[in-house]
């Protein structure tokens, strides 16, 4: 059906707010319920450089007569210098007039064809993404209208106001939100002096003072070849994708890579952070700077956590709060890679009166782990599920295109996935713990709580 | 323009022969369960969903959320499988699972590399038939969903009028009721009233095995005789319709509560698949939502959000495979500087302006190429395919109209689309819920724990 049916239904838990993870079989606790290895073949990535030295990394999916084009520039808000908003600003202002088309025209040219377009920004990342039937004249007509997009946007000022006052009325709806606030909160006071601090669509102030200008320079100095990703996935050969590429990205300036961002500096010391709002919940979230992508630590870090809060139901914090005492339908742990050191964070949500006992069950279970990790069994059954489900990571072009621009915006190795499974079996019991007892230190955590006191 | 796009959408049409469209296999078991297969070879993978025939429709009075607090505690144990025993051996397998309620259908699934689909038989079919539902993790339990409850709704205004809104558009319908239940009947829930409700339920002539992905039709069959095929059906009663009262005349209320945004929700009673006396009807609805509000090049979008600049958003939603007759609703923000009945105004010239303007063959051919489009997409994703076939068959419809949907909505004219607007977008079946916000900061307003 289309997209404006909107379907009403409940999750009997919380969907992973991280990609979740990987799997097989070694031990048989169950015989019965056992099956046999499952193969690690990965995906066999292409990859090449446009003209004007973007990176383009490619996946041959011939089964469906669809492209997904996902291009990348490393113009994400950490970007934004003082003016927070700005990428995100930036990003947004892309599809608003562009080429010989205006607004109207570019999403009538995308509807028309059944084409799929949109956009988004992160701190690390400004996005751009595609999704076309590859039938001859409607690619050409999406590709087309993609490339104006990247290449010619017009950032008019009407059209510029416009969006400045649909970001601000979006700001304003964030703060009836107990959940955002707290998100807001907690990356505000981690961050502190660091670019991660401020929110990626910004405030109302610094928005407010964004100009058409400041748009144009950023757009210059961050939409260019070298500073670009594009991931390719579907039923093209290698030389159509490679005239994609250079059609969509090709004639951008070659320009300059973005600068290397300043280090995370860790937490001194314990903070608590308390937001009064009316709501019938505490939101609440500790955490502390966490790891990069490519961390020489990601291993032990991600097979850790999927133990204590990552690995949904079986989780140690899900045990605890939710199973053992119905504290919360939601409560997590996970560590968000970026650029530089990206948030470790444990969450959840509980009624006002029982804010004081999540928050010590929370405390009392991270320490826990820390000062005794893992058991050989916890291990052995977070293994089992990360490598066993291998195939479900690469099942779709989708999931697949998503994985291969991350690869080249981070600058993994091409052949990630296919020994992610061996290193996630090298992981041990001492390794977890030793990795624990060096990046989180329970006694200078950040501590967010946003509801009635 | 629109020469162009007829030749695109001619394009498209071409395309669709080529790929193919995988069959459904259909069989029911001698115990009266129905199972689907589609084969899909692209990846080594599977999906597999159980889906039953209950929901939050489906539900009485004082026992409201019923179905979805079942619904979580089916993975609180069976005889053989203990507490969370069920997870912890999906988990260990490599899979992801969860479940979800929804108005009319209750369902499960797990995704797996694709030998290990016996092992989410086996578990399915014992947790059909076999749960034990403690009293000692249903009291837990209950509480999770209470929380549910307020992360979903109490907290968050525009949901909490979405649900009075409801509540006031539907009298007798089971619509009225929210699908997680009101707070009191959560409260007043007993293990007893679930074990009821899973015995009333819980049986193989009441459910779809839907099942998607690189495996072998017939293999699947002989593994589902070998793991469902023994269990017992039961009798299961037949409800009592529960029709909708007809509306006669216009109903609006106001929802009071902390907020920053005024919201409006704008619905319109309209007749579905299963119960249209006119088949096109639905089909037509199904356009005229999409051309008002279906895509950005929409009408909304782009003269309400873009050109006159009144709305700061604005949503079109409607579920043509809805159970029982359904809304077509708007809800909308409106753009700083504008009142909620401005832009009221606004939709409501738009609604008036397709009852007396007949719609171009160039918007028309537009959402048909969207229609055509996804049909492809959505073969990107065994989820989404497994998704589709079990929601139509659980809602009565059969899956066939999934690949009958693509020609309806190709049939659809321009006459039509203003037949539906002027039948069923009339003011006597209008309810409209608007947001009025209060303070954020005043205690007083704070919402209370019902």
């Amino acid at each position: 059906m289309t997209r404006m049916q909107k379907i009403l239904v409940l999750f009997s838990f919380v969907v992973a707010i991280i990609v979740i993870s990987v799997f097989w079989i070694t031990e048989q606790s169950n015989r019965e319920l056992t099956a046999a290895p499952i193969s690690t073949n990965g995906l066999s990535i292409e990859n090449w450089q446009t003209r004007n030295g973007a990176r383009v990394l490619f996946v041959h999916a011939p089964q469906l007569p669809m492209v997904d084009v996902r291009i990348v520039f490393d113009a994400g808000s950490a970007r934004d210098n003082s003016k927070a908003g700005l990428a995100s600003f930036t990003n947004g202002m892309l599809n608003h007039g562009a080429g010989e088309w205006d607004t109207n025209t570019l999403a009538e040219r995308f509807d028309s064809i059944g084409a799929q377009y949109s956009n988004s920004a992160a701190r690390d990342m400004a996005v751009l993404q595609l999704r076309s039937l590859t039938d001859t004249p409607l690619l050409d007509t999406a590709v087309s209208t993609m490339m104006a997009i990247v290449n010619e946007p017009h950032f008019d000022q009407n059209e510029l106001e416009r969006l400045r006052k649909q970001v601000l009325i979006s700001l304003k709806s964030q703060l009836q939100s107990p959940g955002t606030i707290a998100d807001k909160a907690f990356y505000r006071t981690l961050y502190s002096e660091h670019p991660y601090a401020m929110p990626i669509a910004g405030e109302p102030e610094t928005v407010t003072a964004i100009s058409r200008e400041d748009i144009i320079e950023f757009y210059k100095q961050y939409y260019v070849g070298r500073n670009a990703i594009v991931a390719i996935v579907g039923a093209l050969d290698k030389a159509e994708a490679r005239d994609m590429a250079e059609r969509l990205v090709g004639n951008l300036p070659k320009g300059k890579s973005a600068p290397a961002l300043p280090n995370v500096k860790a937490l001194q010391q314990a903070e608590v952070v308390q937001e009064a709002y009316p709501s019938s919940q505490t939101h609440i979230l500790v955490g502390q700077p966490g790891m990069k992508r490519g961390d020489a630590d990601y291993f032990d870090l991600y097979v850790g956590n999927h133990i204590l809060g990552g690995g949904g139901f079986g989780s140690r914090i899900m045990k605890v709060i939710r199973d053992d005492n119905g504290l919360a339908y939601s409560c997590y742990s996970y560590f968000l890679p970026m650029r530089e050191d990206g948030p470790f964070i444990m969450g959840l949500q509980t009624k006002n009166e029982s804010r004081d006992q999540a928050l010590e069950l929370l405390g009392k279970t991270l320490r826990e782990f820390i000062e005794q990790g893992p058991t050989a069994d916890e291990l052995a059954h977070a293994k089992k599920n990360i490598t066993g489900g291998f195939p479900l990571r690469i099942d779709s072009n989708k999931d697949i295109v998503e994985y291969i621009a991350m690869l080249g915006f981070y600058d993994l190795p091409l052949d990630y996935l296919n020994t992610f499974n061996s290193k996630v079996s090298a992981v041990t019991l001492e390794s977890i713990k030793d990795a624990f007892a060096r990046r989180v230190e329970p006694g200078k955590l950040l501590t967010v709580t946003v509801g009635q006191q | 323009m629109l020469k162009n796009i007829v030749l695109w959408l001619a394009g498209i049409m071409l395309v669709l022969p080529q790929i193919g469209l995988a069959q459904v296999h259909e069989t029911t078991l001698s115990n009266g369960m129905k199972v689907l297969v589609k084969e899909d070879h692209r990846a080594p993978v599977v999906v597999s969903q159980v889906w039953y025939k209950v929901g939050a429709s489906y539900e009485d009075n004082g026992i409201t959320g019923i179905s979805h607090v079942l619904e979580h505690m089916m993975f609180k144990g069976t005889e053989k499988h203990g507490t969370g025993e069920f997870s912890r051996i999906i988990a260990e397998n490599g899979g992801r699972e969860n479940a979800f309620t929804g108005r009319d259908y209750t369902a499960y699934f797990q995704q797996l590399e694709k030998s290990r689909l016996p092992i989410s038989f086996q578990l399915e079919a014992d947790r059909m038939r076999n749960l034990t539902l403690p009293e000692v993790e249903f009291k837990k339990e209950v509480e999770v969903v209470m929380e549910e409850r307020r992360l979903r709704t109490e907290d968050n205004p525009r949901a909490l009028t979405q649900e009075q809104f409801y509540a006031a558009a539907f009298v007798s319908s089971p619509y009225h009721n929210p699908i997680i239940g009101w707070m009191d009947d959560l409260k007043n829930l007993t293990v007893d009233d679930l074990k009821t409700w899973y015995g009333r339920w819980y049986a193989p002539n009441n459910a779809t095995l839907v099942v998607v992905g690189d495996v072998d039709a017939q293999a699947v069959f002989n593994l589902a005789e070998q793991y469902f095929g023994k269990l017992a059906p039961s009798e299961v009663r037949t409800m009592k319709p529960r029709p909708e009262i007809p509306q006669l005349g216009a109903r609006n209320i106001a929802v009071k509560a902390p907020a920053k945004l005024p919201y409006i929700l704008m619905g319109y009673k309209v007749p579905v698949v299963n119960t249209a006396t006119e088949e096109w009807e639905p089909y037509a609805l199904e356009m005229l939502a999409g051309i008002l509000c279906g895509s950005n090049s929409a009408r909304f979008p782009r003269e309400l959000v873009r050109e006159k600049q009144i709305a700061a958003g604005v949503t079109a939603g409607y579920d043509l495979f809805a159970r029982q007759e359904d809304l077509l609703v708007f809800d909308a923000t409106p753009a700083e500087g504008h009142s909620i009945e401005e832009l009221r105004q606004a939709i409501e010239e738009q609604i008036e302006r397709i009852k007396t303007e007949v719609v171009s063959e160039e918007e028309l051919a537009r959402i048909k190429a969207q229609v055509v489009a996804h049909k492809v997409y959505e073969q990107d994703s065994v989820f989404y395919q497994a998704m589709q076939m079990g929601l139509l068959e659980t809602v009565g419809a059969g899956w066939q109209k999934l690949d009958e949907y693509p020609e309806r909505i190709r049939a659809v004219t321009a006459e039509q689309v203003q037949a539906v607007a002027r039948k069923y977008l009339v003011d006597d079946g209008l309810t409209v819920g608007i947001l009025e916000p209060q303070s954020l900061t005043d205690k007083s307003l704070a919402s209370a724990e019902h």
